[in-house]
C-alpha cells in the first residue's frame, strides 16, 4: 500500500482528493482544465455545473474509467492508477443516471451480488452483503423479481444498493432525482441521508442539492468556479447567472428552513 | 410491461424432475437426444419406447399431454420438409394409397420426423420443468463458454426492454399518421431499425461502464452454486440410460 501522503495533517485521509485534473478526448476536445477539490470522510457534498461542463467526465475520472492527462486522483488516500484499479473500483461506488443500465443481471439479488462477488465473495457473507445492502435502501424481500419488474424509483433504489453492497469509501451519484416523481424523490433523499458514508452527487437539481449537501461545488467550463455552503452558492445571484445555474421559479434558498 | 414473456415455455411446479438442479437435467436431454439419433431408422418400435419413456418423465413432472403437444407445433416447418421427401427423393418407388413414393424417401421422412419430435418433444420437458434462469446457471455449470452464458444473461435481461422500445417508437410513428401499407414506407421501418440498433449498441456501452465500475473483468462471477448430489445425477440419468438400453436392443435386434 503506498504511505498516506496527507495522514500528517488530518487523522482520516480524505474520502476524495482531486488535484490538477486535466483531460482531453482523443478527437481533441479539452473537456478538464486543472480540477482541483478534496472531499473528507462522510461529507455530502453536490457537484454542480450546466450541461457540457465536464461533470460525467469528471466522474469517470473517479474510478480509473477515463485516464487523467495531467494530475492525480486519491481516494482514501489510495491513488487511482492501473495498479490499484481493482480496490478503487470497490471504494468508489458509481450510481449511473438510468437504473436499467446499472441493472444488468436476471435478477435484483443477483445484480446486487455482482460487485462483491467480483471482488471474491461467496456463500453466506456475500448472502449477508446483499441482504444488508437491499435493507439500507429499503427493499429487503425483493431480491428474487427482475429488475423490469419494479416500479422506477425502486430501480434507483436497488441500483444504489448495488453499490453499497461493495461497501464503497465514497458514493458517487449522476442526477440521483432525475426522473423521479416527488415521493420516490423524497425517499431516496430519506435514505442517502441515512447512509454512513461520503456521498458526492452530481445533479442539476439546485433544491435536491440544498436539501441533503451541506456544500457545493460548482465546474464551469472544466474548472471548478467555486466551492462552499451550498445555500451561499445558490443564494448568489451573479455566480449562478455567469454559470448558466437557475433555479426553479417560484424557489427561493433564502426562505428554505435549514434541516435540523 | 413485458410481464412473463420470457417464460412461457415453463410451467412452474415443485414435482421431482422440477427440483432436479439444471445442469444435471441440461445433460440428461443431451445424452437422450445422442442416443435417439443413434439408433437404426428401421428399429420403429424403438421410437414407440422413447416416446414412452419421455411420456413417463412427463407425467413424474406432471406437464399435461396437451400443453406438451402444443409447444411441440414448434417443430411443423421442419415436418413440412419431411412430407416433401417421398417425393422428391431418388431411387426404387413403392405404391401407397394410389401415389408412387421414393422407399428411400420415406424411410428418410420417418427418420426426420421420429427422431426430430423426440427432440423437440424432450426440450420442451427441460424448459417446462426450469426457469430460464437456471437454465443458464446449468449451463454455465457445465462449462459453456462463458462468453455466451453472458449473451444469453443479457438477452434474458435486455428482451424486454428493447421490445419496450420499440413498441414506444411504433406508437410515436403511428402517432404521426404513419402506417406502414406496402414497400413504399418499408424505408421508414429500416430508419426505425437502425435507430433501435444504435439505441441498444449504446446502452451495450452504457451497461458495460456500469459493469466495469462494479469490477468486472470479463467473465461474470459464480454468485449461485449450483451442486447435484449423487442421487440426484442418478435419477437425471435415469432417462437416457434406459433410451441406451432401448437403443442397443435396436442394434442387436
Amino acid at each position: 500500500m503506498d504511505p498516506v501522503t496527507d495522514s500528517a495533517t488530518t487523522a482520516v485521509p480524505a474520502s476524495l482528493k482531486v488535484a490538477g485534473l486535466a483531460f482531453a478526448y482523443p478527437d481533441g476536445h479539452q473537456a478538464l482544465f486543472g480540477v482541483d477539490f478534496r472531499v473528507e470522510r462522510g461529507e455530502r457534498v453536490a457537484l454542480l455545473g450546466p450541461n457540457g461542463a465536464g461533470k460525467t467526465t469528471l466522474v469517470l475520472h473517479l474510478n480509473g474509467i477515463l485516464t487523467p492527462g495531467a494530475g492525480t486522483v486519491t481516494v482514501a488516500g489510495l491513488p487511482v492508477g492501473a495498479r490499484n484499479m481493482a480496490e478503487i473500483r470497490r471504494r468508489v461506488g458509481i450510481v449511473f443516471q438510468d437504473p436499467d443500465d446499472q441493472l444488468f443481471m436476471p435478477t435484483v439479488r443477483e445484480d446486487v451480488a455482482f460487485g462483491p462477488a467480483a471482488a471474491g465473495l461467496r456463500g453466506a457473507e456475500l448472502e449477508a452483503r446483499v441482504e444488508r445492502a437491499l435493507a439500507l435502501v429499503g427493499m429487503a424481500g425483493s431480491g428474487n423479481r427482475p429488475p423490469h419488474h419494479l416500479s422506477f424509483g425502486q430501480r434507483r433504489r436497488v441500483a444504489v444498493a448495488t453499490v453499497l453492497a461493495m461497501e464503497p469509501e465514497i458514493l458517487v451519484l449522476d442526477e440521483p432525482s432525475s426522473n423521479l416523481d416527488p415521493a420516490s424523490r423524497r425517499e431516496l433523499a430519506d435514505i442517502l441521508r441515512s447512509l454512513d458514508v461520503t456521498v458526492l452527487m452530481v445533479t442539476h437539481d439546485l433544491p435536491y442539492a440544498l436539501e441533503l449537501c451541506p456544500r457545493s461545488l460548482i465546474l464551469s467550463d472544466g474548472v471548478i468556479a467555486a466551492d462552499g455552503p451550498t445555500a451561499g452558492l445558490l443564494g448568489d445571484g451573479e455566480l449562478m447567472r455567469a454559470h448558466r445555474l437557475e433555479l426553479p421559479f417560484g424557489f427561493d434558498p433564502r426562505t428554505v428552513a435549514p434541516r435540523p | 410491461m413485458g410481464a412473463g414473456h420470457a417464460h412461457r415455455l415453463h410451467r412452474p411446479g415443485t414435482s421431482r424432475v422440477h427440483t432436479l438442479p439444471p445442469h444435471t437435467k441440461l445433460a440428461a436431454v443431451l445424452a437422450f437426444v445422442v442416443v435417439v439419433v443413434s439408433t437404426p431408422r428401421e428399429a420403429m418400435w424403438a421410437f414407440g419406447l422413447y416416446a414412452v419413456l419421455l411420456a413417463a418423465v412427463a407425467g413424474v413432472a406432471r406437464v399435461p399431454p396437451g400443453f406438451l403437444l402444443r409447444r411441440l407445433l414448434i417443430e411443423v416447418p421442419f415436418v413440412a420438409f419431411a412430407v416433401l421427401m417421398p417425393f422428391v427423393a431418388q431411387g426404387p418407388r413403392t405404391e401407397v394409397l394410389g401415389l408412387s413414393l421414393s422407399v428411400s424417401g420415406l424411410w428418410g421422412a420417418w427418420n426426420v420426423l421420429a427422431k426430430g419430435t423426440l427432440g423437440v418433444a424432450a426440450s420442451v420437458l427441460l424448459a417446462a420443468t426450469t426457469p430460464l434462469r437456471d437454465l443458464l446457471l446449468g449451463l454455465q455449470r457445465l462449462r459453456l463458454p462463458s462468453l455466451l452464458v453472458q449473451i444469453a444473461t443479457f438477452m434474458i435481461r435486455y428482451g424486454d426492454l428493447i421490445t419496450d422500445e420499440m413498441r414506444r417508437m411504433r406508437i410515436a410513428r403511428a402517432s404521426r399518421g404513419f402506417e406502414a401499407r406496402g414497400v413504399r414506407h418499408w424505408g421508414v421501418l429500416a430508419a426505425s431499425a437502425g435507430a433501435l440498433f444504435i439505441r441498444s449498441y449504446e446502452r451495450g456501452e452504457r451497461v458495460h461502464l456500469a459493469m466495469v465500475s462494479r469490477g468486472y473483468t470479463g467473465s461474470l462471477p459464480v454468485i449461485d452454486e449450483v451442486t447435484a448430489s449423487r442421487a440426484q445425477w442418478s435419477r437425471a440419468l435415469a432417462l437416457p440410460v434406459a433410451a441406451l438400453a432401448v437403443c442397443l436392443l435396436g442394434w442387436t435386434l
